[in-house]
């Protein structure tokens, strides 16, 4: 599997991560040379297995649908880079 | 004998005898990672004032009578638990500035039962290593040779320990993060079953991997620094619900007629001429107790790594999309609107590594891709797993290498990614099944520390605990430290 440039600069927009111009190739040769690892997967044929999601195969618990938390909103937006009046603030998104 | 000296369990006894005061020990440690990591730079954050409160206060417990099992004695946290008021960075400069809001479960139940944290243990970025090397905080040195890596992720954890500045730390293991430093740094460690350890707080990295567990110099203080850990939380929505035993009360029954799996597999190309012959060794004492050794197959044990570099890059890609600048962590200046803001603060605050992992689990997961990469990897994972379970009808632990070869130079594997993965080759299958697994030091190679894995069936960690313990009683390697420290 070999990726070029154009992949990796799709794969980061999709992930919302910035790489540098300069930084392109190198991660274009490290990520096929992890997909060639990752391709020894199709040495064995695994139809009919049935996909393993959790080690115990446990299925979600469910609970009573009650308040279970208090509002916590001013202690957890302490370490938030901006706020204001109770809100995270972002570039504008709608002109 | 000087307190840094005495293992956890002795410490305990120490104080509930009254022989020191908390106070006095939590200094003594203090003093310990004051004067040693400079070299070693184990620590990402130390709390001596945190520390020092939380040791008068179990001292004041201690004079009231109380007489729990860890109370007043001082541990560190790997810097992935979410520590209340105190920095939680996870080894990346994302969460730099990251005070955590909340304690994690882990966190708070040893707080409860008056262990006392000296500080956050340094480790690769997000969990994303085997070697120490991808911390924002720089890399920690192996104290056997400072000029080796102490393997990672858990890295700091594994070094403190070793180097005596705690008598144990908290650690997590994704694919081998706890066994693999512990069994360069020549220690016992621990990864319990998964979902044994909740997993509330503890910063995610493969949900489907990640399991809390423990370092520390033996077996018996594995088991009791695990005891006050493990549990349900219904915090967790993959924590299990089962009662947990009392790990040292059957630590030291008789291991005769113990039948002990050795995976032909993992003995094989690939593991190092002196790690070998240290192990065979290890084995022999086995067998002197009256063990019986049985070869088994695992047969798709070659498939773990890649099987791994599908399943964990996929979680991390998913559980790291909260890291995006607005709510918590690295927030870009300037932004020109909301992509900018999110691909600059990611673009900035990740590393290396976690730009890799996160990009391989993009991919992995985008349209089209997922029945080739996500789908078959988790049906591997489904084959994998069942080589244990039928290994287990046939023995009762299974043991092996910890890692293929002793630590290696710092820089060595650091810019091939592949490599450095083959790394954690004899870790990472023990995940993919969720069964427990454990190292213990057994010797040394080339002057280097050897572990020694014992992998058990799910939720039998008491027997790893005794097994393990059993050739602690009658050898002494896990009671070297290294010299200078």
């Amino acid at each position: 599997m070999s990726l070029d440039a154009n992949d990796v600069n799709k794969i980061a927009h999709l992930a919302r991560l910035r790489i540098e111009e300069a930084d392109v190739p190198g991660y274009a040769a490290q990520l096929s040379e992890i997909l060639d690892l990752v391709e020894q997967m199709n040495a064995v044929d695994t139809r009919d297995v049935p996909p393993m999601a959790h080690p115990l195969d446990a299925v979600q618990r469910l609970r009573p649908d009650v308040v279970s938390e208090t509002d916590q909103r001013d202690h957890f937006q302490t370490i938030a880079p901006q706020t204001e009046a109770g809100l995270y603030l972002v570039p504008k998104v709608i002109e | 004998m000087s307190l840094h000296e005495k293992t956890l369990a002795e410490l305990a006894a120490g104080l509930r005898a009254r022989e020191y005061r908390s106070e006095e020990l939590t200094r003594h440690f203090l003093d310990r990672i004051a004067a040693h990591d400079g070299t070693l730079n184990s620590f990402i954050t130390v709390t001596p004032e945190r520390a020092l409160e939380q040791a008068r206060a179990a001292d004041a417990r201690i004079a009231a009578g109380e007489t729990g099992p860890l109370l007043g004695v001082p541990i560190a946290h790997k810097d992935i638990f979410c520590t209340n008021g105190v920095r939680t960075s996870c080894g990346s400069k994302m969460l730099d500035k990251f005070v955590a809001p909340y304690d994690a479960t882990v966190v708070e139940k040893l707080d409860a039962a008056g262990v006392v944290t000296l500080g956050k243990t340094n480790m690769d970025e997000f969990a994303m290593g085997s070697s120490n090397e991808t911390s924002f905080y720089g890399p920690v040195r192996n104290p056997w040779d400072t000029e080796r890596v102490p393997g990672g992720s858990s890295g700091g954890s594994a070094a403190a320990v070793a180097a005596r500045l705690a008598p144990a730390a908290t650690g997590t293991d994704t694919g081998g993060s706890i066994r693999q430093p512990a069994a360069l740094c020549g220690i016992s460690g621990i990864k319990p079953t998964y979902g044994r350890v909740s997993r509330y707080g503890m910063i995610a990295f493969a949900s489907s991997l990640d399991q809390g567990g423990v370092f520390a110099q033996t077996a018996e203080d594995c088991g009791l620094l695990l005891g006050g850990m493990a549990g349900f939380d219904r915090r967790d929505s993959t924590s299990v619900d089962r009662e947990v035993p009392d790990y040292l009360a059957g630590i030291n029954e008789d291991i005769k007629g113990l039948k002990i799996g050795l995976p032909k597999e993992y003995f094989a190309e690939g593991l190092d001429a002196g790690v070998e012959r240290t192990l065979r060794d290890a084995l022999k004492v086995y067998e002197s107790m009256g063990a019986e050794l049985v070869e088994i197959s695992l047969p798709n044990s070659g498939l773990s790594v890649p099987v791994y570099y599908v399943v964990a890059p996929a979680e991390c890609s998913s559980n790291l999309s909260r890291m995006d600048g607005v709510r918590f962590g690295h927030r870009a200046a300037d932004p020109r609107d909301l992509t900018d803001l999110y691909e600059r603060s990611r673009g900035e605050g990740f590393g290396a590594e976690v730009k890799r992992r996160i990009m391989i689990g993009t991919y992995a997961l985008s349209a089209g891709y997922y029945d080739a990469y996500y789908l078959k990897a988790q049906q591997l994972r489904r084959l994998i797993a069942d080589d244990f379970k039928r290994a287990f009808e046939q023995v009762d632990v299974i043991m092996a290498p910890t890692t293929p070869g002793t630590a290696f130079k710092l820089g060595e594997k650091s810019d091939d990614p592949v490599s450095m993965y083959l790394s954690d080759i004899d870790t990472i299958a023990v995940n993919l099944a969720g069964v427990p697994g454990m190292t213990i030091p057994a010797g040394f190679a080339d002057g280097l520390p050897v572990g020694l894995q014992l992998i058990g069936n799910y939720f039998d960690e008491a027997r790893l605990l005794n097994v393990a313990h059993r050739y602690q009683q009658v050898t002494d390697w896990h009671k070297l430290a290294p010299a200078g420290f």
